[in-house]
């Protein structure tokens, strides 16, 4: 049994020796994951996995890793990708650079599918897709564009839910169980660690994708990020939420216009 | 004064359900008083479409407001929460619901377990629980979790369930406080206080 003082004991330490700062995270999601990564890692007591993480710098990868989710999927909620490739891209094209920030990005599979839309709307020879996330190890496998084979079927389906028209599996080869997604998506992505929590604003962008990240904050963290966005998008630059996220009830909500039922706002002052 | 030690206060009602449990809930929620005096969650297993309109159906059976669960919105009494699809729900200290995207658990999400134990741990013995029907093990880890804070795990009688399942592995995995059909279950809920 984990007691709240133990989580508040270890988010200390994660401050104070590492510099990452949780204590704003949902706390019910985040207790359930130090308890699942407690047994997973097979640890008798809470005492000997706080002791790990204070000592061995190398099991702190692990553990920001585990305790953070990076579940994610492409083309996840088809309608949101309509939605993208109806009425946000149309606009993007009139600008002679796109520049777009994936915020919280995990694995990345949300950015090669809008590199996907942005190819087939002729437009990702002028645009950079800026990829972060706060762990390093997921980074790798966005700049590597390497997924199971063994979801490319159901990411087709919603690609084509999506209105895409093209043969899905055009998009990468096969290989020994894998997908590995052309070059000339992967080319155009940037990645950087960056965390949401502590680091400033590092451009300015004309879309910003951050979906299913804010849902594990509290209300006040979420607030933060959310001018976070606002002072890194430009005017008429869009914002792109997930599902059950809203900009409703936030200092920046007056400032933002929802475009149609999916959570997309485009930056209005 | 026994009675009221062994039923405290109910101050949240969880209801999970699999496959044959819209039938129980269609007959049930318009069996329910219009001023419910507490909160009411429904997990369900459901397809992972971003269809809403299961809490609109829901809603069309009973008087009390029914929706589905926003990020970080406080649990209010009277009100009928639908745990949305795809999403864990999960509750915080301070009595506000939060949604997480991570791994799927028994193959569900929601999963029943994970609401159940995450409301368990703050509610205590003011939380009640009924499991109805399904096919799948999902909820039974859930009412354990219940019953060790001092809450009430309920199941829906086996022999009324579409899909006997799952009431029958809680049954057989934990003491259960009560076995109902839908009318009890209706008569339950309306005296809780």
């Amino acid at each position: 049994m984990i007691e709240e003082e133990d989580i508040d004991l270890l988010l200390n330490d994660l401050f104070d020796l590492y510099g990452y700062d949780f204590t704003r995270y949902s706390r019910a999601s985040l207790k359930r994951r130090v308890v699942r990564l407690c047994s997973l890692d097979k640890f008798p007591s809470f005492a000997e996995l706080r002791y790990r993480v204070r000592n061995d710098p190398a099991y702190l990868k692990r553990f920001v890793e585990e305790v953070t989710v990076n579940v994610t999927e492409m083309f996840r909620d088809p309608a949101f990708y309509r939605a993208l490739r109806d009425e946000v891209l149309p606009v993007l094209g009139t600008k002679p650079f796109i520049r777009i920030w994936h915020a919280g990005c995990s694995t990345g599979e949300e950015v090669y599918s809008m590199a996907i839309l942005l190819k087939e709307a002729n437009l990702l020879r002028r645009s950079l897709l800026y990829a972060t996330d706060l762990n390093p190890s997921v980074l790798e496998k966005v700049r590597k564009g390497i997924f199971s084979l063994s979801l490319m079927k159901q990411y087709s389906e919603s690609y084509i839910a999506s209105g895409g028209t093209q043969d899905f599996s055009s998009y990468y080869t096969a290989q020994y169980g894998q997908a590995k997604f052309d070059h000339e998506l992967s080319e155009k992505i940037i990645i950087s660690t960056h965390n949401l929590v502590s680091d400033s604003s590092f451009n300015e962008f004309d879309l910003i994708l951050c979906r299913n990240v804010l849902i594990y904050f509290d209300k006040e963290l979420q607030d933060r990020v959310l001018k976070l966005f606002d002072a890194s998008l430009g005017t008429l630059g869009y914002l792109a939420l997930g599902t059950k996220e809203t900009l409703k009830f936030s200092a920046v909500q007056n400032k933002f216009k929802q475009l149609n039922r999916e959570k997309i706002w485009k930056k209005t002052i | 004064m026994e009675e009221n030690h062994l039923n405290p206060t109910c101050e949240f009602l969880l209801i999970g359900g699999s496959a044959g449990s819209l039938e129980v809930l269609f007959r049930l929620l318009p069996l329910l008083r219009s001023d419910l005096p507490v909160p009411v969650a429904l997990i369900l297993h459901r397809r992972n479409s971003a269809d809403s309109s299961l809490s609109d159906l829901l809603g069309s059976k009973t008087l009390n407001p029914t929706h589905e669960v926003e990020d970080k919105e406080p649990i209010t009494p009277g009100t009928i929460y639908l745990a949305p699809a795809d999403y864990h729900l999960l509750i915080e200290r301070d009595r506000t619901f939060s949604l997480d995207y991570s791994e799927k658990v028994n193959f569900s999400r929601p999963s029943i377990d994970v609401t159940f134990e995450s409301a368990a741990e703050v509610y205590g013995p003011g939380l009640v629980a009924i499991l109805l029907s399904g096919a799948n093990e999902d909820g039974t880890g859930g009412l354990i979790a219940v019953k060790r804070a001092g809450g009430r795990a309920i199941v829906q009688n086996p022999d009324t369930a579409q899909m006997p399942f799952m009431p029958h592995y809680a049954l057989t995995h934990l003491p259960i406080d009560h076995v109902f059909d839908t009318l009890q279950m209706a008569a339950f809920i309306n005296s809780l206080e």
